[in-house]
């Protein structure tokens, strides 16, 4: 479903990514990993072309991100994205921010886009907070409405950017909570975390990156007892111990 | 279009036969020049002791501070130039009054004066905010110094708030200058004036605002790269 | 000063609120709309791609902010019947009157100040919001429309009301085309009753009392905008 081919990108000077290939099939549930600038949030926001890069392509589900010709907004409705800084929409209700781009963007009647909106809300558990305004709700809250937001639009594939780590640590096992329910549903996840429990207990797949390139991807189990790179050992010990 | 430009007009005489419009156009940049002058000294003044009485506590003179600038603050520009030209003489002592009215040069001294005090309102302000914007840390270290509160003011607070407040003391300058057109309607004989007298007697409308503009741009930049230059010199004193 | 008779202000009260303040505020409250929307417009150019209408814009601003106001309502008082000319091809400049001409003038000029507080509006609001609106799925017009110009223009609510009390101000040098705004109305009761005085220092508390209300409310409207995000 995802194709990313040897992605390299650079801010003026600084290389950020460096010839980094990576694969997500249907279903799958990808961890990327790795230290504090290792280019991790980059990649996943060159997947659905909020960040443009030099070199490589990337395919989703068989369009071309990188090329002039792609329609963009109609790519991203099928691509879903969670944002660490939750960015909902803070002069809009949960509702509104829900429906905004079911009317806008899919042109839904306003009916039908409040009854998804309040199915998703159960499923994220926030049914009762529907009227209420983002500034109103906690950081876990805000986030499981920003899945919900994301999940309005029927996506195939959903990107999560550091979902939990703008949260409190007491928040953060609710917002997990869902998107271990949404993985366990088939949902095609690739998530950007430290969250290593997360990987554990739902991914099937780990990716490492480090410096701007992906050093490995390996099925978790694997990742976890014996990593194939030096880095990824010693990540994995220094998780370990925290 | 149906206009015939001609920039020869600026080197013809004008009706008196005394000078070009050319220089007629210098002269009112002149007075614009000289009057936006005397006015920032006024405004930076009258600004500056306003500006502190609404910092030092002593509620009596917060009081009249605030009075002051809310006054010149909501009062139109142009009324205040009205009320300095027309109604002042009016108020004033008999003789004082009509000494007042048989001045001559009675706009231009009214302009600078309006001008002035219209503007030092605004200054106040931004010496005010200038003044704030420090922790009270630096008024306690001079005050720890031995110093008393007003050699505080004179040697720590007011040096590092015209330093900082520069570029909003900036624009109150170029404000100042755009603002002296308003005293056409006091007779001031100023630039924009001119300019107007150069297109009722030639016709010649588009040439003398032309020429006018071009003038404002240009003292525009001169007091801008004039600004940049005191920036340069005073950015390690932050 | 015992000679001043305050009864000529009760007697021209009806004109010169009535028309006078009629007129001063129907110019404001035009401006105010016609600038803040054409401003709105110069801000969303100054970040086009394209450098032709980005430069424009720059330029457009630029220039109204150096140049005085009463400058500029002389050029466009002279300028428009020939601009109007041209646009409609007619033989003669065609003529306009001052009132059009203010109008014009002062939606214009207060546009490019307008702008600049549109502007910083618009570039206080996070990156990270636009990004969620284009992940949506979310166009360009669309992301501006719904997410960034609702709240940018909440952020500057207060900055945009001082700006119209500004022009509300401003107003005021429709004197140099004789239009009978508030200032203009007492002049010419003045003029004719010869109570200059009188008719004066009554339009000043006039201008104070709206003008002072007016800043007081917008202080009160800051300390609510700032609170919620």
């Amino acid at each position: 479903m995802i194709s990313i081919k040897s992605i390299s990108k650079s801010y003026g000077a600084v290389r950020v990514l460096t010839d980094c290939s990576v694969s997500v099939s249907k279903g799958d549930v990808m961890v990327v990993c790795g230290p504090s600038g290792s280019g991790k949030s980059t990649l996943i926001k060159c997947v659905n072309g909020l960040e443009p890069f030099d070199k490589g392509t990337i395919e989703v589900n068989g369009a071309s991100v990188g090329d002039p010709k792609t329609d963009l907004p109609t790519l991203r409705r099928s691509v879903g994205m969670v944002f660490q800084s939750f960015e909902l929409f803070p002069h809009m209700t949960v509702t509104e921010n829900l429906c905004l781009a079911q009317r806008k963007v899919l042109k839904r009647p306003i009916e039908q886009s409040r009854k998804r909106a309040l199915e998703l809300l159960q499923r994220v558990a926030m049914q009762g907070h529907a009227d209420k305004y983002p500034s109103q709700l906690s950081g876990g809250q805000q986030q499981r409405v920003a899945i919900a937001r994301a999940l309005a639009m029927d996506p195939t594939v959903m990107l999560f950017d550091e979902p939990t780590s703008a949260l409190d640590p007491e928040m953060v096992g609710e917002v997990l909570d869902v998107m271990v329910s949404l993985a366990k549903d088939g949902m095609t996840m690739m998530v950007v975390t430290h969250e290593m429990g997360f990987a554990k207990q739902v991914a099937n797949w780990v990716v490492f990156m480090d410096a701007g390139r992906v050093i490995e991807k390996t099925p978790t189990d694997e990742f976890f007892r014996q990593p194939s790179s030096e880095r990824a050992k010693d990540f994995v010990c220094s998780i370990a111990r925290s | 279009m149906s206009y015939d430009w001609s920039w020869s007009i600026f080197l013809q005489p004008t009706l008196d036969g005394s000078m070009s419009y050319a220089e007629l156009l210098l002269q009112g940049t002149g007075i614009t020049v000289v009057t936006a002058l005397l006015g920032w000294v006024i405004a930076l003044a009258l600004g500056t002791i306003v500006g502190i009485m609404r910092t030092v506590p002593v509620p009596s003179l917060n009081c009249f501070a605030r009075a002051y600038v809310e006054v010149f603050r909501n009062i139109p520009l142009l009324m205040q130039l009205f009320l300095w030209y027309f109604v002042v003489p009016e108020l004033l002592p008999e003789g004082l009054g009509n000494w007042l009215k048989s001045l001559h040069y009675g706009s231009f001294y009214m302009a600078f004066i309006g001008l002035g005090v219209y503007t030092s309102s605004r200054v106040a302000e931004q010496i005010r905010a200038g003044i704030k914007s420090f922790p009270p840390g630096q008024t306690n270290a001079a005050l720890a110094l031995g110093m008393t509160l007003p050699q505080a003011y004179r040697h720590v607070l007011l040096p590092r708030t015209y330093i900082t407040m520069l570029p909003s003391l900036t624009s109150e300058m170029l404000a100042i200058i755009k603002n002296t057109s308003v005293a056409l309607t006091i007779g001031l004989a100023e630039l924009t004036a001119q300019a107007r007298a150069m297109q009722e007697y030639t016709f010649h409308v588009f040439e003398a605002f032309t020429a006018a503009t071009l003038i404002y741009f240009a003292l525009n930049v001169i007091v801008v790269q004039l600004s940049r230059m005191i920036e340069r010199r005073t950015a390690n004193k932050i | 000063m015992s000679d001043l008779d305050w009864d000529v202000i009760t007697r021209s009260l009806a004109y010169v609120l009535a028309d006078g303040l009629g007129f001063t505020m129907k110019l404001t409250v035009t401006a105010t709309l016609g600038g803040i929307v054409l401003g709105t417009f110069l801000a969303l150019m100054r970040q086009s791609r394209l450098a032709i209408i980005r430069k424009f814009a720059e330029i457009y601003v630029d220039t109204a902010r150096s140049l005085p106001l009463i400058l500029v309502i002389f050029w466009i008082y002279f300028l428009l019947p020939y601009f109007a000319q041209w646009v409609t091809s007619a033989p003669r400049p065609v003529s306009i009157d001052a009132y059009t001409s203010a109008f014009v003038t002062f939606t214009l000029f207060e546009a490019a100040y307008f702008a600049e507080i549109v502007r910083s509006g618009l570039r206080g609001i996070k990156r990270g919001q636009i990004d969620a609106g284009y992940s949506l799925g979310m166009r360009y017009p669309q992301v501006m429309t719904s997410i960034v110009i609702p709240q940018a223009f909440r952020n500057m609510l207060p900055v945009l009301a001082t700006q119209t009390i500004v022009l509300f101000q401003d107003s005021s040098l429709v004197y140099v085309l004789s239009l009978t705004d508030m200032l203009g109305a007492a002049t010419k009761v003045a003029q004719r009753d010869g109570r200059l005085v009188e008719m004066y220092l009554f339009v000043t508390v006039v201008y104070f009392a709206i003008s002072f209300t007016a800043s007081q409310l917008v202080q009160r409207l800051q300390s609510r905008v700032a609170s919620p995000r």
